[in-house]
């Protein structure tokens, strides 16, 4: 090994720490990057695994009663490939050792065994017997929640009537990998289950013999689907079809869309601006200590080494010290990355997960890091080695320090010399000491970025479950009812108030543009159930016409005042022209809303309704569910506390352990930048701090004199980090928004708070650390050293 | 072949510091003969070091012209004289610029590895007087023999000039005096042409060559007839 290479790895050894604290930011940056995109890829390949496998469809439709014979008109339409004709209820099951009453879809069992299309994984446990009345697959998330295994017996209230089961085996359906139940605005396996039960015993149950009410169909590739979608709408449209869609407006596909935007988001909004500031702060770190080597660089040019030698001896020590944070974030990145892909895998119901590692993507984070190093000692390098050598040797001249404007005008006289000091350092080199308070503002705004989501995501819930939906329970019928069954809701027991709800399938079409949704129907001065503004204000629906979410409105481009076509795509599949009364912003869904009468006169079916929202007393919770259990017209209750509390859950699980990720990452960063210009500034500045220290200055006070400065720059930095932080949230929350939910832009005086702390909590560390060699700085070595 | 090492016409050198304008030359015409010691006397701010460095290849001049023997070093770019310093010159600092990373052995190591015909480093060291320190970090060596290893890297080489700059000014006198034995025997061993800059007047008795300088300016010039051992000195 030549003599050069081996002081580049002394070098190395003897810049260990400041080295390592580069290396790290740097691999702050690559981890995010690998981190994202590697859980991104991983579930969307184990999504179009699982798909593939078990033969999930392309286009979707529900009917109220369809003969066998249809089947074959629809497999007869052009482009289709496969078509599973299949029955499907909903109905109130009744578990033991559980009072609050769940809901389960019952899926038909073809009578030759497995489905055509959307099959099932089946993880334990055998098929039913085709002939068995009893014999039921019943979904993993719901077997798991109550420990039912194969023999495991609950109740469920088939078209009217008590049925007990029997589990033979636990299934994953491809369908349901995201299981929401009806009214659930999160899954809960604990009160919603998949079963899927011989065709026999359901068409026997649901007086659907030869028949079926839904119907999955696979699309040929290269056809369109929208052309396969109203060939199925015009078939199914005299069995009361409810309007075919495809993938996008499948529900669980929809939600793990959804979660895969936001990934995407996350790994394509987050990684570049940590990466893009990790090689800002490597950057601007690595310039400042190439200029420390200025008289090395002289020397080994004065012993004839040549520019480019010297340049590169110097690159080499750069490449190892960003090689290192490379090979550590892509390490980090990968752990981070299987670890949050077990995450999502733990709350999609995935049969199995595909870690991808995409080389491609940790060579672009490699390159980005290293570039970043690279571009960042060039500069430096340059700079030094285009120097005569005997220029290089000798110190740069004494800076030409200047007074102050503020001394100049005899303020400050009396100034402490310490903040003299400082502040004269600052004014002489105005370029590094911007570079270093834009360097310490974006550690903090890191930290902002990170930590922002936990206060968005609690308006987000609040105005959800405390401003919009505040029921205590939603209760859905079995089939469209009349206005009467409000009255005898309010007569179960322990109900306060009732508020009865409709919604519809609708196309919502302006011009060119439609977007498939639902329209709501709700009382017009509902307290339960509300439709709210983003200021949390309760908007009183529109007498006429429609509301509907901006979000919805932005997708048909639509206008308040704006005449839009509602297809109505149930009963009597009517099309309306609907003036567009208000748009709010709300967070979930695509919704339109309408007064429940306005709904009505449009559906045109007199004063009916689906279900309702209650407010129940407590102490009567047993008995209201002991009631709603024994009622065969309803098919499915939901819970807003327990979906609260499920939400609470997810978040937690979900996004507080992303921002924790973050926010760790953030603080490396933040350690990374104000450790190196500590250190840095005490290697500029050693020889006056040790001869202030010969002075008969103490410990303290020469510590004082090199942290002021950056003190003074933290100051500045601060609310500059905030600005830059709001900014970054900001970017983060356009990358969030989705067609299912939308994350509220809130960064509130707790996030600056706790991002400040956070920061000042390490720059204090790191001055401390630092602080440690003030106190052993070899006195007389450095005075010996010329200057 | 001439017998002449260096030969400068009307040198000048000035540096701008900000609004100030430094002469540290004001046209220096010098002969150096091949194979002498030449001690440079001057105060502190007299141009030795700006000579020294010129001839050196380190820095340029402002006008004026200088020849290493029939190399016009003032017609030369950056990358010709790096080639000139790294085949024909040695260098020694008054504050050794050792590289402190590197042991003995590798800092001399630095110097034989781009060089034509260098000795071994251990070879080098071993003329020195520093067999027994070859893998000492600088750190672990006084500062005598700190300037020894910076000797030994400079003559590695075996170039025709060795150009010194204070080489004993951060040394006591015992240790001075075996940096200038040093120097000395380098400079009758090898005939290399050797250059000192120094305060010490007491050296300039065992050099060949005494040149006086003040304000960029040669006063004047004397040639030894009789040379004393450095351990005759004594300051």
């Amino acid at each position: 090994m030549s003599a050069l290479d081996r002081k580049v790895l002394r070098d190395l050894a003897r810049l260990w720490a400041q080295g390592l604290a580069i290396a790290m930011v740097l691999a702050a940056g690559v981890a995010t990057l690998v981190l994202g995109i590697g859980a991104q890829n991983s579930l969307s390949e184990t999504r179009a695994a699982y798909y593939e496998r078990y033969r999930f469809a392309d286009v979707f439709a529900g009917a109220k009663r369809a003969p066998e014979e249809v089947a074959d008109r629809l497999a007869a339409i052009p482009g289709v490939a496969a078509v599973h004709t299949r029955i499907k209820e909903v109905a109130l099951l009744d578990i033991p050792d559980q009072s609050e009453p769940a809901t389960g879809v019952f899926l038909s069992l073809p009578v030759t065994g497995r489905p055509r299309l959307n099959d099932f994984y089946l993880l334990s446990g055998r098929l039913p017997d085709p002939d068995s009345r009893h014999e039921v697959l019943a979904n993993e998330t719901f077997a798991k929640e109550h420990g039912f295994q194969a023999g495991a017996t609950f109740a469920a209230i088939l078209n009217g009537k008590k049925r007990d089961l029997v589990i033979t085996g636990v299934m994953m359906l491809p369908e349901y990998i995201y299981a929401l139940g009806p009214g659930d605005l999160v899954p809960d396996g604990r009160r919603f289950g998949v079963f899927a039960m011989p065709y026999k015993a359901l068409a026997g149950a649901f007086d659907l013999d030869g028949a079926f009410n839904d119907v999955a169909v696979d699309v040929l590739r290269g056809t369109t689907e929208a052309a396969v979608i109203d060939a199925v709408d015009e078939i199914l449209a005299p069995y009361g079809g409810v309007g075919a869609y495809d993938r996008e407006d499948h529900q669980s596909n929809a939600f793990i869309d959804a979660e895969l935007v936001q990934l995407r988001s996350m790994s394509f909004v987050i990684p570049p601006i940590f990466l893009a500031i990790a090689a800002f702060l490597v950057n601007i770190t690595i310039a400042r200590l190439i200029a420390l080597e200025r008289e090395q660089i002289g020397l080994m040019k004065a012993i004839g080494y040549s520019t480019w030698a010297v340049g590169f001896h110097y690159m080499k020590l750069v490449m190892l010290i960003a090689l290192v944070g490379v090979v550590i974030g892509w390490g980090a990145g990968w752990w981070l990355g299987r670890g949050l892909t077990r995450l999502y895998g733990d709350f999609f119901n995935f049969p199995f997960l595909i870690f991808t590692m995409r080389p491609d993507i940790y060579m672009i984070a490699a390159g980005a890091g290293l570039a970043a190093a690279v571009v960042g000692a060039v500069n430096a390098i340059s700079g030094v080695v285009r120097l005569p050598p005997a220029v290089a040797m000798s110190p740069p001249a004494p800076p030409r320090y200047r007074k102050l404007f503020t001394e100049r005008l005899g303020l400050l006289k009396r100034a402490p010399m310490a903040l003299t000091m400082a502040l004269r350092n600052i004014t002489r080199w105005p370029i590094r000491a911007s570079l270093t308070t834009l360097g310490l503002a974006l550690s903090i705004a890191t930290l902002v970025g990170a930590m922002f989501a936990e206060a968005s995501v609690d308006l987000m819930l609040e105005a959800t479950f405390f401003g919009a939906e505040r029921q205590d329970a939603t209760l859905t019928f079995t089939e469209i009812t009349p206005i009467r069954a409000v009255e005898a809701a309010r007569q179960l027991p322990g109900v306060l108030r009732v508020e009865p709800f409709r919604t519809v399938p609708i196309r919502l079409s302006k011009g060119h543009l439609s977007e498939r949704t639902s329209l709501s129907g709700k009382p017009l001065n509902g307290d339960l159930s509300r439709v709210i503004d983003f200021d949390l204000n309760p908007i009183s629906l529109p007498d006429q016409g429609i509301a509907m979410s901006d979000m919805l409105a932005d997708l048909i481009d639509a206008r308040r005042g704006d005449l839009v076509t509602v297809e109505i795509l149930a009963g009597r599949r009517e099309t309306h022209e609907v003036r567009v009364t208000a748009i709010v912003q709300d967070f979930f869904g695509l919704s339109a809303y309408a007064n429940i009468a306005t709904l009505n006169t449009l559906l045109r079916d007199g004063n009916a309704v689906d279900g309702v929202h209650i407010a129940f007393d407590a102490n009567d919770r047993e008995d209201l569910f002991a009631r709603v259990k024994e009622i065969p017209a309803i098919a499915a209750i939901a819970l807003q506390g327990r979906s609260l509390k499920l939400f609470r859950d997810i978040v937690e699980r979900n996004i507080l352990t992303m921002m924790w990720v973050y926010t760790l990452l953030a603080v490396v960063i933040a350690f990374g930048v104000v450790y190196n210009s500590v250190r840095i500034q005490l290697s500029e500045r050693a020889r006056e701090l040790a001869s202030l220290r010969v002075l008969g200055f103490t410990r303290a006070e020469v510590s004082f004199i090199l942290l002021g400065e950056l003190t003074l720059l933290c100051l500045v930095a601060i609310p500059l980090g905030w600005v830059l932080g709001f900014g970054m949230a900001w970017i983060v929350i356009q990358g969030l928004q989705s067609e299912l939910y939308r994350v509220p832009l809130i960064v509130n005086r707790d996030t600056y708070g706790y991002a400040t702390a956070v920061f000042v909590t390490v720059a204090v560390v790191s001055a401390l650390v630092v602080r440690n060699r003030i106190d052993h700085l070899d006195l007389i070595a450095v005075l010996k050293t010329r200057d | 072949m001439t017998n002449t090492a260096f030969r400068t016409e009307t040198l000048t050198k000035v540096y701008q510091t900000g609004d100030v304008a430094v002469h540290a030359l004001r046209g220096v015409d010098l002969t150096l003969p091949l194979g002498e010691m030449s001690v440079l006397l001057g105060a502190s701010g007299s141009g030795k070091s700006t000579l020294l460095n010129i001839l050196g290849g380190l820095d340029t001049a402002t006008s004026g012209r200088v020849w290493f023997e029939d190399m016009e070093l003032t017609a030369m770019g950056q990358a010709d004289l790096t080639r000139y310093r790294r085949d024909h010159v040695g260098f020694v600092f008054q504050f050794y610029n050792l590289v402190p990373s590197l042991t003995a052995r590798e800092n001399v190591a630095l110097v034989t590895e781009i060089a034509r015909d260098p000795m071994k480093p251990a070879d080098a060291l071993a003329r020195v007087g520093l067999e027994h320190r070859l893998d000492h970090f600088p750190a672990q060596l006084s500062g005598g023999e700190q300037q020894r290893v910076a000797i030994a890297r400079a003559i590695a080489k075996r170039p025709e000039i060795l150009l010194c700059d204070e080489p004993t000014g951060a040394l006591d006198s015992q240790t001075g005096i075996r940096v200038l034995e040093a120097l000395q025997h380098v400079n009758e061993e090898f005939g290399t042409t050797t250059v000192v800059i120094t305060h010490n007047v007491s050296i300039r008795k065992i050099a060949h060559r005494v040149i006086n300088l003040a304000d960029g300016r040669i006063v004047s010039e004397h040639v030894n007839t009789h040379r004393l051992q450095p351990s005759e000195v004594t300051w």
